[in-house]
C-alpha cells in the first residue's frame, strides 16, 4: 500500500494549520474523509436525494436501492448472515444503548450480572448502570493487568453462571490494546450469557467476522472509518434482535397501525424509527469500498508498523511515561502518554501550535483514568494516511514541548 | 517556539503553576465550593473563610493544566480580603478580558493581566475560568445563606 497515493484522496490533509503541514493524529476520535466518500455524499444529494421505503416515485427507488445497497456492504464487511442483522444507528453510542435498553432491560433480573472490563469507553459503561440501576442487576468489572491487558484467567472468575451480559471493547481508545473478544465470547457462552462487542475502535482497523467471533451484537461508528459522521451500525444475531421490542417508534418501522395499537415492520427495519441516516448510510458504503480496496490486513499491518515505530521513537524522549502494554504486538495503532511536570493540555497546546493535532483529556474512559492514577492523558492515534513521518515530527515536537516547559522555569 | 505560545505561557503564569499561592484547604473555612471541567478532567475545591462580608481567606485544591492551576492561585491572590461584591465583580471583569472583550481597564488586575493571551486559545478559555466560575458560585452560596 503507498501511504502517499492514500494522502492525496484525503484533501484535508493538505493544509497548514497554525503556519505548519498539519500533521493529524487524531484519528481515534474521528478519522479523516476521503474524496470519494465526501464526492458519493455529494452526488446522493445532487442527484438521488430521495426519502427511501415510500415513494413509488423514481428518485425514491434508487435512495432506496442506494441505501440498502450500503446495508449489503456493510453485511459483507462483518460477515453476518444476512442484512436482517443490519441496523443502522446515530453511531456506536446509540446502537449500545439499543442492545441495553431494549435487550438486557427485558431480559435481566434482581441479582443477574452484567460484566464489562475496567478500560471501557463511557458509552459502554453508562447504559449497563442504568440497566443496573431498573432491574436489580449488578454491574462487574473484569480487572487489568499491570501492562493493561486482560487476562483470561480474570474472565474466567469474574463471568458466573448469574451473568447475562458480557460487553468488552475489542480495541482500546486508551491503552491500544486489542482484546481477545473471540475466546470472551466463548467464555460468556458457556456461562449462558450474551456477548457484546464495542468496535468503535477495531472496524476501521481490522477485519471483522462476526460469525468466527460468534459474539451476538457487535457495535461501531462510520466516522472513525472514513465515513460521515451520525451513521453506525448495530448488528445483532437475528434470532435476539427478532424478540427485542424497538426502543424508537414512529414511522418507518411499522406494519400496521390501528387506534390503540401497532405492529412492527420485520428486521431490520422496525430499529429503524423515523427517516434514516440516508446519506451517511450512502457514505458509510463508500468508506468499505474504499476501505476494502486497500485491504484491511494491509491497514492493519500499516498501523501496527507505525505503533512499533512510535513506541520506539516516544520512549527515547526523557520523562515520558507510556500507558498500555510496550510490547507492540498487542497493541493497535494508538499511543497515550504523559510527559513529566507537563499537563497533557499544555502538551496538545503546545504541539497545535507546530500543527501537530492529538487528543488530551480523559477520552471518555474516567474509571481506566483512576486504574492508570491519571487525571489526563495526551493520546497520539494513526490511520491509513500517517506515514513514520508524522511520528518523527511529533517526536520533535514533544522535545520541543519539553523543553519549553524547563526553559520557563 | 512562535510568539503566540509565550504569550499564553507568561513567565508570571509559570510562576503561580509552579509556586502555587494559597494551596491546599483551610480547616476553619467558612464554606467549600467544589467544580470540575467534565470535558477535560479539571478539577477544583476552593474553601473560603468570610467574616463581615469579606474574603479573610481562601485556599484552593485541585489538578489541571498550568492554565487552569495558576488562574486559580492568582485568583486567591487577588480576592483575599475584598468584600464579597468585589471580589464577584473581578470574576465578570475577568471573564471579559479572557473572551477578549472590552473590560474596564482603569482597575488593576496585577498578576491576572498575564492571562490575557489565553483569549488567543479559545480551546483553553475554559481552562482559565474554572477557578472563577467556582469562586463566584461558592461565594454567592455563602451569601445566601
Amino acid at each position: 500500500m503507498n501511504v502517499h497515493d492514500i494522502r492525496r484522496q484525503f484533501p484535508i490533509l493538505d493544509q497548514e494549520v497554525n503556519g505548519k503541514p498539519l500533521v493529524y493524529l487524531d484519528s481515534s476520535a474521528t478519522s479523516q474523509k476521503p474524496i470519494q466518500v465526501i464526492e458519493t455524499v455529494e452526488k446522493y444529494y445532487k442527484e438521488i436525494n430521495s426519502n427511501v421505503h415510500r415513494g413509488v416515485h423514481t428518485l425514491g427507488t434508487r435512495a432506496t436501492d442506494a441505501y440498502e445497497g450500503a446495508r449489503e456492504k456493510v453485511r459483507k464487511f462483518i460477515n453476518a448472515k444476512s442484512t436482517q442483522e443490519v441496523i443502522f444507528t446515530r453511531g456506536t453510542t446509540t446502537a449500545l444503548n439499543t442492545v441495553a435498553a431494549s435487550y438486557a432491560a427485558a431480559n435481566l433480573n434482581a441479582g443477574d450480572e452484567i460484566v464489562i472490563t475496567y478500560m471501557e469507553h463511557h458509552s459502554n459503561i453508562i447504559p449497563w448502570q442504568q440497566v443496573a440501576r431498573r432491574t436489580g442487576a449488578v454491574l462487574k468489572y473484569i480487572p487489568l493487568q499491570e501492562d493493561g491487558t486482560i487476562s483470561l484467567d480474570d474472565v474466567q472468575a469474574t463471568v458466573t453462571a448469574n451473568t447475562r451480559v458480557v460487553s468488552v471493547m475489542q480495541v482500546s481508545n486508551v491503552l491500544g490494546v486489542i482484546n481477545p473478544v473471540k475466546e470472551i465470547a466463548r467464555i460468556a457462552h458457556e456461562n449462558g450469557a450474551i456477548m457484546v462487542v464495542d468496535g468503535a475502535q477495531s472496524a476501521p482497523h481490522m477485519k471483522i467476522d462476526v460469525q468466527d467471533l460468534d459474539c451476538d451484537f457487535l457495535a461501531f461508528s462510520g466516522h472513525k472509518m472514513c465515513a460521515p459522521t451520525g451513521i453506525g451500525v448495530l448488528y445483532g444475531k437475528k434470532h435476539l434482535l427478532e424478540k427485542m421490542e424497538p426502543i424508537e417508534f414512529g414511522g418507518e418501522m411499522i406494519d400496521f397501525v390501528h387506534l390503540q395499537e401497532s405492529t412492527w415492520k420485520e428486521l431490520p427495519w422496525k430499529f429503524e424509527a423515523g427517516t434514516p441516516i440516508i446519506a451517511g448510510a450512502i457514505g458509510l458504503g463508500a468508506a468499505i469500498d474504499f476501505l476494502n480496496e486497500i485491504g484491511l490486513d494491509n491497514i492493519a499491518q500499516h498501523e501496527h508498523k507505525l505503533a512499533a515505530y512510535a513506541l520506539e521513537k516516544m520512549s527515547s524522549v526523557p520523562g515520558m511515561a507510556i500507558y498500555g502494554p510496550l510490547d507492540a504486538a498487542k497493541r493497535a495503532g494508538l499511543v497515550t502518554f504523559n510527559i513529566s511536570d507537563v499537563h497533557p493540555h499544555d502538551v496538545a497546546t503546545v504541539l497545535d501550535a507546530e500543527g501537530i493535532a492529538v487528543r488530551a483529556g480523559h477520552h471518555c474512559a474516567q474509571p481506566l483514568m483512576k486504574w492508570l492514577k491519571a487525571s489526563a492523558t495526551a493520546r497520539a492515534s494513526f490511520y491509513l494516511y500517517n506515514t513514520e513521518d508524522d511520528i518523527d515530527k511529533l517526536v520533535e515536537g514533544l522535545v520541543k514541548t519539553k523543553e519549553y516547559f524547563s526553559d520557563v522555569f | 517556539m512562535s510568539s503566540n505560545l509565550d504569550a499564553l505561557y507568561r513567565q508570571v503564569i509559570m510562576d503561580h503553576y509552579k509556586k502555587p499561592r494559597n494551596r491546599g484547604l483551610l480547616e476553619d473555612g467558612s464554606h467549600t465550593i467544589n467544580m470540575n471541567n467534565p470535558t477535560c478532567g479539571d478539577r477544583i475545591q476552593l474553601t473560603f473563610k468570610v467574616e463581615d462580608g469579606i474574603v479573610k481567606d481562601v485556599r484552593f485544591e485541585g489538578e489541571g493544566c498550568s492554565i487552569s492551576m495558576s488562574s486559580a492561585s492568582m485568583m486567591t491572590q487577588a480576592i483575599k480580603g475584598k468584600k464579597v461584591e468585589e471580589a464577584i465583580k473581578l470574576s465578570k471583569i475577568f471573564s471579559d478580558m479572557i473572551q477578549g472583550k472590552d473590560y474596564d481597564e482603569d482597575i488593576d488586575l496585577g498578576d491576572i493581566e498575564a492571562l490575557q493571551g489565553v483569549s488567543k486559545f479559545p480551546a483553553r478559555i475554559k481552562c482559565a475560568t474554572l477557578a472563577w466560575k467556582a469562586m463566584e458560585k461558592g461565594l454567592t452560596e455563602e451569601d445566601q445563606q
